[in-house]
């Protein structure tokens, strides 16, 4: 049953087809079997989720019920969790017991979503391949050779190897969007401000944002419809009325004008993705789309400038973990300064380490306006040019990744090699906009290719529709890996 | 740019992250990969260009100066490290 919509699912547990303890056992029981050859789950709360299933039971039978009562689902393990194990990926953080829920917890809590466990990811979401996981690597369910993508790999691969129907992400350069293109299932990141940032443990505040992953569009639409929303306890949360983004689901595309960024079909994506991508185009053509050559000249500066603003954020963020009150203590250290020198040094592992090395640097005395505010003038310049092409366009596509899902181990060694496979993800992140990828086919050695939806602000609706209509007329999102 | 060897263990330094002997060096080859990357940005020119810091330019908001926490200090220091009535426990700072 957990193979299936999200709309399938409640109508099976509002018709009594199904309960939701049925179904999270269900889910329980794909993680035990199937989790050792992914490792998607550091976490998984069997008596959580049975207590909170029962409760969503009563709630059907009380004819109470939403969308998400009864849906099993997965958070990515930077959402704090009271009373569950919250590591972000650490082993700073490996046995931290949060004593408060994120916003985002709190809300599918209360929408009576049953949460299963927590997704491994890269360390504090800084990667793009989860294999920076104190964890462990996890493995793509397409082919467990290569990496699943990152930071949240571990939501991806769950909700790929169909462990869970939905689950939570975060994305600061591509977080969410990438690991949906190496997992092929589809992943939403909002608007900057849109889902609340409390309780999800900070990388790079003025880009970090939540988000949805699921096999479908419209199952991304109702668990990002769930989780967004005013929240005072973030500073940055806009105060907007909730949205429904399911409404507008069915809206035919005549008409939508889909822009084609010329920087990000020059050279530099592998001929496989650009087979993909270039279908996937004609399909939304077939749709009634009409297509548009735009320009992002200043998006190659993307990855330079987000690689001294998020640094830079982390360093001061990550600032906080010193031994004292929360996270890994050294054992031995002769005064208080060697105590966070070596607690630091033990607890982080060395892509943290690096960032907070190249974020304390660009912050240093004499550095500050050569790096962090020549990248924050990069960064107006780049968000300029998506308001110059969205006077052109509704929405703009464009690949997701350069490539296919890489080896594990391919790339780990050079984090500039690394970065780099962020290049047509980072750009959104400095405009703070929103973006989807959604399954558009496969490439080289039979891995999922995605494609890249931007909206200009508050374009979430739009995107999802547009995505919803695609799914309509091709089923990429409907294949399940072999032996999942 | 490049950076030396001091410059990597100043850094570290500042950061409160400890470098053991002949990490330093690693760590310098890989923190000078990233800054050839960062160095791209200085080829623009940015004159006049307003420094973007947040996507959404919005003013802080106020709220009402009133109590709105209880006390939970046995919850947090639950997970601290090292407390002891209440406190939470550090070396020797002041002599």
């Amino acid at each position: 049953m957990i193979d299936s919509s999200l709309k399938d699912i409640a109508a099976a547990l509002r018709d009594r087809k199904v309960s939701a303890v049925e179904l999270a056992t269900e889910s329980l029981a794909r993680i035990e079997a199937r989790n050792p050859k992914v490792n998607a789950f550091v976490t998984v709360d069997r008596e959580g989720a049975l207590t909170a299933a029962r409760a969503a039971d009563q709630r059907i039978a009380a004819g109470t019920a939403g969308p998400l009562t009864g849906i099993p689902l997965a958070h990515k393990d930077v959402f704090c969790t009271e009373g569950v194990r919250t590591t972000c990926g650490s082993k700073m953080l490996a046995n931290f017991v949060s004593p408060y829920d994120a916003h985002v917890v709190t809300l599918l809590r209360q929408a009576g979503a049953v949460m299963v466990g927590k997704t491994n990811m890269d360390e504090f979401a800084m990667g793009s391949s989860n294999e920076n996981s104190h964890f462990g690597p996890t493995r793509n369910p397409w082919h467990t050779d290569t990496v699943p993508g990152g930071s949240s790999g571990g939501s991806a691969a769950a909700v790929a190897a169909r462990l869970v129907p939905i689950a939570t992400g975060t994305d600061t350069g591509g977080s969410i969007r990438q690991p949906a293109s190496l997992c092929g299932i589809t992943g939403i990141k909002p608007t900057y401000g849109t889902v609340s940032r409390y309780g999800m443990i900070a990388y790079a505040s003025s880009l970090d944002q939540g988000g949805a992953f699921g096999y479908s569009a419209e199952d991304c639409a109702l668990l990002l419809s769930a989780m967004s929303g005013h929240d005072p306890r973030d500073s940055t949360s806009l105060e907007r009325d909730t949205e429904d983004y399911s409404a507008a689901l069915d809206k035919p595309l005549a008409g939508l004008r889909v822009g084609l960024p010329t920087e990000f079909f020059a050279a530099g994506m592998s001929d496989d993705v650009r087979a993909a991508v270039d279908a996937a185009i004609a399909e939304y053509r077939k749709l009634g789309a009409t297509t548009v050559e735009v320009s992002l000249p200043n998006a190659r500066l993307a990855i330079p400038a987000y690689y001294v603003i998020a640094p830079a954020e982390a360093s001061s963020n990550l600032s906080r973990f010193d031994g004292v009150r929360y996270g890994h203590r050294a054992a031995d250290y002769s005064d208080l300064n060697d105590m966070y020198c070596k607690s630091r040094a033990q607890g982080f592992g060395d892509e943290v380490k690096r960032r907070i090395l190249v974020g304390t640097y660009v912050l240093s005395h004499g550095y500050y306006d050569a790096y962090y505010i020549k990248a924050q003038k990069l960064r107006r310049l780049i968000a300029n040019d998506f308001q110059a092409a969205f006077q052109k366009c509704d929405v703009i596509a464009s690949p997701v990744s350069p490539s296919v899902a890489f080896g594990i181990g391919e790339k780990s060694g050079d984090p500039v090699q690394m970065y780099l496979s962020d290049i047509y993800t980072i750009a959104v992140n400095l405009a703070g906009l929103p973006a989807l990828s959604h399954p558009a086919g496969f490439g080289s050695g039979d891995l999922p290719v995605g494609l890249q939806l931007i909206g200009n602000y508050f374009g979430e609706a739009r995107l999802l529709n547009a995505a919803h209509q695609f799914q309509q007329v091709t089923d990429w999102h409907a294949r399940v890996p072999a032996g999942f | 740019m490049s950076l030396s060897l001091d410059e990597v263990r100043h850094i570290a330094k500042l950061a409160r992250i400890e470098l053991a002997d002949g990490e330093a060096e690693a760590t310098q080859s890989k923190l000078n990969g990233i800054f050839g990357l960062i160095e791209e940005m200085q080829a623009v020119n940015t004159d006049g260009v307003e420094p973007m810091s947040h996507p959404q330019e919005l003013a802080q908001r106020l709220r009402e100066d009133a109590v709105t926490e209880s006390n939970r200090r046995n919850t947090f220091q639950n997970v601290a490290p090292q407390t002891e009535a209440g406190l939470y426990l550090v070396p020797k700072v002041i002599e």
